[in-house]
C-alpha cells in the first residue's frame, strides 16, 4: 500500500481492522519515512526502530488471536522526550540528562502501550520545554517540513515536525504556555491543550507544575480527540489529576456548530502586531464559523494584555524550584568539585543551556526575599484576573476564537538574540495556561505572505473539550485542508 | 527595572549556578529587560484580588495508603553518577574540623 505514512491514525486503525495492512507494514513504512526525512528535520532525539518492529509484531499476533488492546492497537506513536520511558533515553532536550535511562514509565507512556501503540522513539524539544522554536534544545534544533530554513515551533517542535512530515500519525507534547498549540500552528497541525488536570503529569519531566499539561499533536481533529480519550482521565499518581473519566468526544464530534456563540477579541489582535497574512486567514476562519451557523460576538479580555508579564514570572519561579532537583547526585551529569556546593554549581552551569539558566535566575530572583510580593505575588493576582475575565466572557459565549500565534514559522536564528521577542510569540496562548482552560489549534490554510501554515485557536471552558472538538471538527471538515494535497508539505 | 552585577552574583549563588563572568554580564542586561516588561503588572492595583496558585484547585487528593511495588535499591541508584556501598556518593559536605 502506498502513502501509508500520510494516513491518519483513525484511517490506519480502519485498515488494520479490515486486514488490509499489518502493524509491521505500518511500522516499516514509518521507518522508511524517518530515513527519508529526518536527516533534514532532526525531529528525533532517539529512534527505537527495533522496539517498534517488536511492538508491531506483538500487535499483529494480538489481532490474529482476537485480543487487540484497543481500536488503535498497532498504530505507532513517538513521544516528546520529556515523557519518562523505561529503559529508553529521556533527556527533556537537556545535556544534563544525557545518558539517563529511566527506571519506570510515566502514565502517558503506559496508557499508550496499554492501548497497543508501538513506540517509534523520542522527539526533540526546547530544553526542559522552555522555548518556542526548538532552538534551545541541547542537541540542536529541528526544522519545519514546510520550509527547512524555518523553525517548527516549540517547545514540542520535534513532535510537530515529525507529524507534519508524515513521520508518525500522532505524537504527545506538553503545553505550558503554548508549547503544543504554537508548534501545531506553525506546522499546519491540530494541537490540543486539555484542561489542566485532565491528563496526568506523572512521569512528565517538570517545568512549571501549575501550568504544564500534556496534549496531542495530530493531522486531524478526530485523531486528537481519540488520542486524548486514550491518555486522559484520572490518575491516582498525580495529585492535581481531576478525578473524572474522559467523556466520549467522538460520539458528538460531528454535531455541528449551529447556534454556538463564539467570542472574538479584536483588541488583542490589533495590539500585538499580528502579521497581515495571519489576520487574513484567521478573519476568513471567523467568517467560515459564522457561515456554519455560529454567532460571532465581540468580547473584551483586558487581562490578556498582562498575560505574558505574569506568565514570565510564574513559569520561571516554578521552574527554578523544579529544576533544583538537578544536583549531580541522584541522576544525570556530574562535574567534579572539591565540595558538594561547587560540584552542584559547576554541573548546573555546564549541563543547562542559556535559556534554562536565564529562567532559573529570573525565577530565583522573583521568589527571593524582598521581591516575592512585587513579582510572584503580583503575577498570581493577575492570574486571578485572567480567570475572572474568562469566566465572565464564558457566561455569554461557548468558545473564544483567536489566532494561535501572531506569526507563521520564523527563520532559525531570527529571534534567538532577543529572548523577549521569542516570549511575545506566546501572547494568545499563555492566558489559557494561566486560567487552566482547554484550547485547540486547528489549521486554517497557509498565509498569503509566505505560504506557511496559520492556526486558529478555539478556547473552551474548563472540561468542555466536547464543544471545542465539535467546533474544530466542523471547521476542519468545511475547510477541507487537512488530509488534502494542499495540506501537506512537499518534503 | 535595573539589575546590578551584585544582584546577579547573589541570585546565581542561591540558584547554584557557577556562571562565567561573561554569562553574568549578559544576565545583568537580559534580566533587566525581562523585568522591565514585567513592570507592566507592578503598576496594577491588585490588593483586593486574591492570588491564584492553581487554576483548577483540588483539595485533599488522597489514595489508599497501601504497600505497592516500588523501585529497588539497585534501580534507585542506577542513574547516579557515583555510588558506594549501595549509597549515593558525594564529595565532602562539611569543613574538615580536625586541627
Amino acid at each position: 500500500m502506498t502513502d501509508l505514512h500520510w494516513r491518519s491514525a483513525t484511517e490506519l486503525a480502519g485498515l488494520l481492522a479490515n486486514g488490509e495492512v499489518s502493524a509491521v507494514e505500518i511500522a516499516q513504512a514509518l521507518i522508511e519515512r524517518a530515513d527519508e526525512v529526518d536527516g533534514q528535520l532532526h525531529a528525533y532525539l532517539h529512534r527505537t526502530d527495533e522496539r517498534l518492529l517488536e511492538d508491531a509484531r506483538a500487535s499483529d499476533e494480538r489481532r490474529a488471536s482476537g485480543q487487540t488492546r484497543s481500536r488503535f492497537d498497532g498504530v505507532p506513536t513517538a513521544h516528546k522526550d520529556l515523557f519518562v520511558t523505561k529503559g529508553v533515553p529521556t533527556t527533556s532536550g537537556s545535556r544534563i540528562l544525557e545518558g539517563w535511562l529511566p527506571t519506570y514509565d510515566g502514565t502517558l507512556v503506559k496508557r499508550s502501550a496499554q492501548a497497543g501503540l508501538p513506540l517509534q522513539g523520542k522527539l526533540n524539544m526546547d530544553e526542559f520545554a522552555m522555548g518556542s522554536s526548538t532552538e534551545n534544545s541541547g542537541y540542536g534544533p529541528s526544522r519545519n517540513p514546510w520550509n527547512t530554513k524555518s523553525v517548527p515551533g516549540g517547545s514540542s517542535g520535534g513532535s510537530s515536525a515529525l507529524v507534519a512530515a508524515g513521520g508518525t500519525p500522532w505524537s504527545w507534547g506538553t503545553d505550558t504556555g503554548g508549547s503544543v498549540r504554537q508548534p501545531a500552528s506553525l506546522c499546519g497541525l491540530v494541537g490540543v491543550k486539555p484542561t489542566y488536570g485532565l491528563v496526568s503529569r506523572f512521569g512528565v519531566v517538570a517545568f512549571a507544575s501549575s501550568l504544564d499539561q500534556p496534549g496531542p499533536l495530530t493531522r486531524t481533529v478526530t485523531d486528537a480527540a481519540a488520542f486524548l480519550q486514550i491518555a486522559g482521565g484520572h490518575d491516582p499518581m498525580d495529585s492535581t489529576s481531576i478525578p473524572q473519566a474522559v467523556p466520549d468526544y467522538l460520539g458528538s464530534i460531528s454535531g455541528g456548530i449551529e447556534g454556538m456563540r463564539i467570542g472574538i477579541v479584536t483588541e488583542i489582535e490589533e495590539a500585538e502586531g499580528t502579521q497581515p497574512g495571519v489576520k487574513t486567514r484567521v478573519g476568513e476562519a471567523y467568517r467560515r464559523l459564522e457561515k456554519l451557523g455560529a454567532e460571532l460576538v465581540e468580547v473584551s479580555l483586558p487581562s490578556f494584555e498582562f498575560g505574558i508579564s505574569a506568565y514570565y514570572l510564574v513559569a520561571p519561579a516554578e521552574c527554578s524550584s523544579n529544576l533544583a532537583r538537578y544536583d549531580a547526585v541522584r541522576y544525570g551529569l556530574r562535574v567534579e568539585g572539591p565540595d558538594v556546593v561547587s560540584m552542584t554549581s559547576r554541573t548546573r552551569d555546564e549541563g543547562f543551556g542559556d535559556e534554562v539558566k536565564r529562567r532559573i535566575m529570573l525565577g530565583t530572583y522573583a521568589l527571593s526575599a524582598g521581591y516575592y510580593d512585587a513579582y510572584y505575588g503580583k503575577a498570581q493576582r493577575v492570574r486571578t484576573l485572567t480567570i475572572r475575565d474568562l469566566e465572565r466572557v464564558f457566561t455569554d459565549v461557548d468558545l473564544i476564537a483567536t489566532p494561535t500565534s501572531p506569526s507563521t514559522a520564523f527563520e532559525l536564528g531570527a529571534k534567538t538574540a532577543d529572548p523577549l521577542s521569542m516570549y511575545l510569540n506566546d501572547v494568545f496562548t499563555v492566558p489559557v495556561n494561566l486560567a487552566g482552560n482547554a484550547a485547540i489549534s486547528v489549521p486554517c490554510g497557509t498565509s498569503p505572505d509566505d505560504e506557511l501554515p496559520v492556526g486558529l485557536q478555539l478556547i473552551a471552558k474548563a472540561l468542555d473539550e466536547t464543544t471545542m472538538f465539535r467546533a474544530a471538527y466542523a471547521f476542519e471538515q468545511d475547510l477541507g485542508w487537512a488530509g488534502s494535497e494542499e495540506g501537506r508539505p512537499s518534503l | 527595572m535595573d539589575i546590578d552585577r551584585a544582584t546577579v552574583d547573589h541570585v546565581a549563588r542561591l540558584a547554584r549556578l557557577d556562571l562565567s563572568d561573561e554569562e553574568r554580564e549578559r544576565m545583568t542586561t537580559e534580566l533587566g529587560n525581562i523585568l522591565e516588561h514585567a513592570a507592566k503588572i507592578q503598576a496594577l492595583d491588585l490588593d483586593e484580588v486574591e492570588p491564584t496558585s492553581h487554576a483548577i484547585p483540588i483539595r485533599n487528593a488522597m489514595r489508599p495508603d497501601e504497600v505497592r511495588p516500588s523501585l529497588t535499591q539497585k534501580e534507585a541508584l542506577s542513574g547516579a553518577p557515583e555510588v558506594e556501598d549501595g549509597r549515593f556518593k558525594v564529595p565532602r559536605i562539611l569543613e574538615d574540623e580536625t586541627p
